[in-house]
């Protein structure tokens, strides 16, 4: 695989991975603002309703048909958060062109089209059409509202929420529903052309097409959007907690309790030279089959369902998530508590070292035999110059990763908020 | 070894069979980082009664499949989750209907883990102590289950389609069901299904075919072995048990499962059939067909909306599942459009695009060296051959697709599994 990058205009870049190893190519395109509860509502909406039609395609079913058309390519918005940045995509997956049944290009028309769907949407009265802003709105409502239906996740949310209130991580990248039921097109007319304008635009590549042909296709398709702009994209960690260890309780009607715990990482995050090791820990402590949540407060103790800890590696966060029975509240978040305790003071032994070293590092190159991966792993490393995109350089260094530095980093981890989701009559 | 060449899709896959009866097959990849090992036995949640040689029928408790797949990773000398797992792996097993499958990926070690694999799949090591222990996991992942309203609006479906099939029994059993599986029902359900004869190894990735072939035959037994005989039910009407199903969770909107009922394929049919019932799946509620976009723009679904084809032997449907506040009227609107389709014909162009179009999603799935995988163990179960589907698709045509529509999706084949609400 080749990397290459070029900017394009201020704050308008173009990142092409070039590999023959996929039978599809994909080509992205982000916007990227600021994380606030201001504009959430309408970086989430803006990619939805454009999805309902162009000035060529006003509907879905025209839409859909033209992207089948071009050999069932997929063209979805995406809303992702990154650190405290809100990451508005349009990805589109389309077939190479070597498999295409009439040998026809692919990569210029898939380009096209989504250069109409984000910068030429069906208007009425010179904004976005009433309907479709209506009707998106209720659904993002809808959404919004639906992620109390997953309880493990859930779980996560409401411990960010609670963990990280006043900051902005804590904004949903959704937004709020009231917000997007009360939307009007005018408002939200306003917000794109202020999104279009002043967010900091990536393009990406993943394919095999050479990169001159994939600039040609991007300055045709998408020659609006390449005006400069100064749109810094930022992140505050917090190294510590801001006071002692909170508890939220939560009843609903579940029949499995849920416990979430909340650290911070003493600052380390991917731009830190510790956060090679801090992948490892994670790993040792809470991620996979051979870390020790699971073997030890899943399969020796039987006291979760699941555990598993996770790493939000901009923001600076460790975050637990486990599935309990009600009356193994205590007994579970001490044995968690207990595991984390062990690495801090380096009682755990060179194979268990070795095995989380070889699981992330594993992990790290395996990386790149996936094209949405490889694509998101370059977009963060863009966003935020860092090492993510550069998966065997990491993978390197996490192979250099001691026990002691493993200890050290664990030490760092302070615990910040627990969140528990019990049943109504516990 | 056989070497299949599939010119259209780029694709080189190696073939063979060794005495003990196992199907191995080697989709060689140089250009990935990763390796990828698919090892499954023909047996799933629903084969609950079956017959080895010389032996009476046999009734197993629902779960038993997955619980025996919990409990395979077990070994004599430990665990070989973690054995693989400090080899940098990442191991895991699935269960479904007529399937339990195992498999690892990983950048290094690959025959290692190979071995690793073959091992503790084919040499079963169960104490009662373990099992116990493994049923207070298992009761935990079944009320996480219960928990999930999609995984509620399905089984419940299934439960109102079927009236002896044993489909309609949940994959997972019951914290009450899973009760009486002891390790001697884990040691007859291992010697019933666990055999190279009735197994099929799957890799993928920058490997040498022939190691492969070689380490499955050191690691495995030589001797060919009977299989058991399986039975799913007595005969199943073409109708359904129920039309509605209704149970009630806290969900935000109503949430629903909608099955149409199918004919089981013909031997060798299952993938002209399976493309055939997505291509119908699409004519129905893709974005692109006009059904969904006038149910979308009256907000009765929302985006949360999806349809696929299932088939496992014996039976075959079509399921359509989402939110929305009103059910009744989106099957009502379906039954309608698929009468009309039925005797009006499908729009050709709209015929056309749609093939393109799946055609296309399935070139893209073969990025995926676990799901090339899974598709070719699946489809050797059937006995097809799943990457002859771009060929399929060209004798495909939209008759093919009215006559289904037809046939399935009249209201006596339908159901609708309701997720309603708390007040």
């Amino acid at each position: 695989m080749r990397q290459h990058w070029k900017r394009l205009a201020d704050g308008v870049e173009l990142a092409v991975n070039q590999t023959d190893k996929f039978k599809t190519g994909l080509l992205g395109v982000t916007l990227t603002i600021p994380l606030d509860a201001d504009t959430a509502t309408a970086g989430a909406l803006i990619p939805e309703v454009l999805g309902r039609g162009s000035r060529n395609y006003p509907d879905m079913e025209k839409l859909s048909a033209a992207a089948d058309a071009l050999y069932g390519a997929s063209l979805g918005p995406a809303v992702r958060q990154r650190g405290e940045s809100q990451c508005v995509s349009f990805l589109c997956s389309f077939i190479d062109d070597r498999y295409a049944l009439d040998g026809s290009a692919v990569l210029e028309p898939a380009a096209k089209l989504m250069g109409e769907v984000l910068l030429d949407p069906v208007l009425q009265d010179g904004v976005f059409r009433r309907g479709y802003v209506e009707s998106e709105g209720a659904n993002l409502a809808d959404r919004i509202q639906a992620r109390v239906n997953d309880k493990r996740s859930w779980a996560i949310f409401r411990l960010i929420q609670e963990m990280c209130t006043g900051e902005a991580y804590a904004v949903d990248k959704l937004g709020n529903a009231d917000q997007a039921k009360a939307m009007k097109p005018e408002e939200l007319w306003a917000a794109y052309r202020s999104l279009l304008s002043g967010a900091k635009v990536n393009f990406y590549y993943g394919g095999g097409a050479q990169p001159e042909r994939v600039e040609d296709a991007v300055r045709h398709a998408f020659a609006p959007l390449l005006t400069g702009r100064d749109a810094p994209v930022c992140c505050q960690v917090i190294a510590e907690p801001r006071g002692p260890v909170r508890t939220v309780t939560d009843a609903m009607d579940v029949t499995q309790g849920k416990l979430a715990m909340g650290f911070r990482t003493g600052g380390i995050t991917v731009e830190s030279e510790d956060y090679p090791v801090l992948l490892v820990c994670n790993t040792l402590f809470g991620a996979g089959a051979n870390s020790r949540l699971f073997l030890n407060v899943r399969e020796k103790m039987s006291l979760c369902y699941y555990a598993s800890s996770a790493l939000d590696k901009l923001k600076g966060l460790m975050v637990v998530s486990s599935g309990v029975e009600f009356a193994q509240f205590d007994r579970a978040q001490e044995a968690i508590l207990e595991q984390l305790e062990e690495i801090r003071r380096g009682r755990f032994t060179a194979e268990e070292l070795n095995a989380a070293i070889r699981t992330v590092s594993g992990d790290l190159r395996g990386r790149q035999d996936s094209q949405g991966q490889m694509e998101d792993d370059r977009l963060t490393g863009l966003l935020f110059h860092c090492a993510a995109g550069e998966g065997e350089a990491l993978a390197q260094a996490v192979e250099r990763v001691t026990a002691r530095q493993v200890a050290e980093v664990a030490q760092k981890l302070k615990l910040d908020t627990i969140y528990r989701l019990t049943g109504k009559e516990g | 070894m056989d070497k299949l060449e599939y010119t259209a899709l780029g694709q080189t896959v190696h073939h063979c069979v060794l005495p003990n009866g196992l199907n191995i097959y080697v989709d060689v990849r140089p250009e990935y980082g990763k390796q990828f090992a698919f090892f499954a036995t023909r047996y799933g949640g629903m084969d609950l009664r079956f017959r080895g040689e010389d032996d009476d029928w046999m009734e197993t408790p629902a779960g038993v499949a997955h619980f025996l797949e919990h409990k395979t990773f077990d070994t004599q000398d430990g665990n070989a989750l973690q054995i693989m797992a400090a080899n940098g792996t990442d191991p895991n097993a699935f269960t479904s209907c007529a399937m339990t499958g195992y498999y690892f990926d990983g950048v290094r070690g690959f025959e290692e883990n190979l071995r690793t694999l073959l091992s503790f799949v084919s040499v079963p090591w169960f104490t009662q102590e373990s099992v116990d222990k493994e049923q207070g996991i298992i009761a935990q992942e079944i009320r996480m289950y219960e928990d999930d309203p999609g995984y509620r609006a399905y089984t419940g479906m299934l439960k109102a389609m079927y009236i002896h099939h044993s489909v309609r029994t949940r994959i997972v059993g019951t914290v009450e069901s899973i009760s009486h599986i002891t390790a001697d029902t884990l040691y007859q359900c291992h010697r019933a299904f666990y055999r190279p004869g009735n197994m099929v190894l799957c890799a993928a990735g920058n490997i040498d075919p022939r190691r492969v072939a070689d380490i499955a035959r050191e690691v495995l037994p030589d001797a060919p072995a009977s299989i058991a005989v399986t039975d799913h039910g007595g005969q199943e009407p073409v109708e359904v048990g129920e039309k509605f199903a209704r149970q009630i969770m806290p969900v935000s909107i109503p949430m629903f499962a909608l099955g149409f009922k199918g004919t089981p394929a013909a031997g060798g049919a299952g993938l002209r059939q399976r493309l055939v019932a997505e291509l119908v799946c699409d004519v129905l509620f893709s974005p692109s067909a006009p059904l969904y976009n006038h149910l979308y723009e009256q907000g009765m679904l929302n985006g949360s909306f999806g349809s696929s084809y299932y088939a496992f032997p014996g039976c075959a449907w079509i399921m359509a599942e989402g939110e929305s506040r009103e059910p009744e009227r989106v099957r009502d609107e379906v039954l309608k459009e698929a009468a009309r389709l039925g005797t009006e014909g499908i729009d050709q162009a709209l015929w056309d695009r749609l093939k393109n179009a799946a055609y296309g999603s399935m070139v893209r799935h073969l990025n995926s060296m676990e799901d090339t995988c899974i598709e070719l163990a699946e489809a050797h179960f059937n006995g097809e051959d799943y990457l002859s589907f771009p060929q399929v698709f060209q004798s495909i045509d939209r008759a093919d697709g009215e006559a289904l529509l037809r046939e399935w999706c009249v209201e006596e084949r339908t159901v609708l599994s309701v997720i309603e609400p708390e007040e």
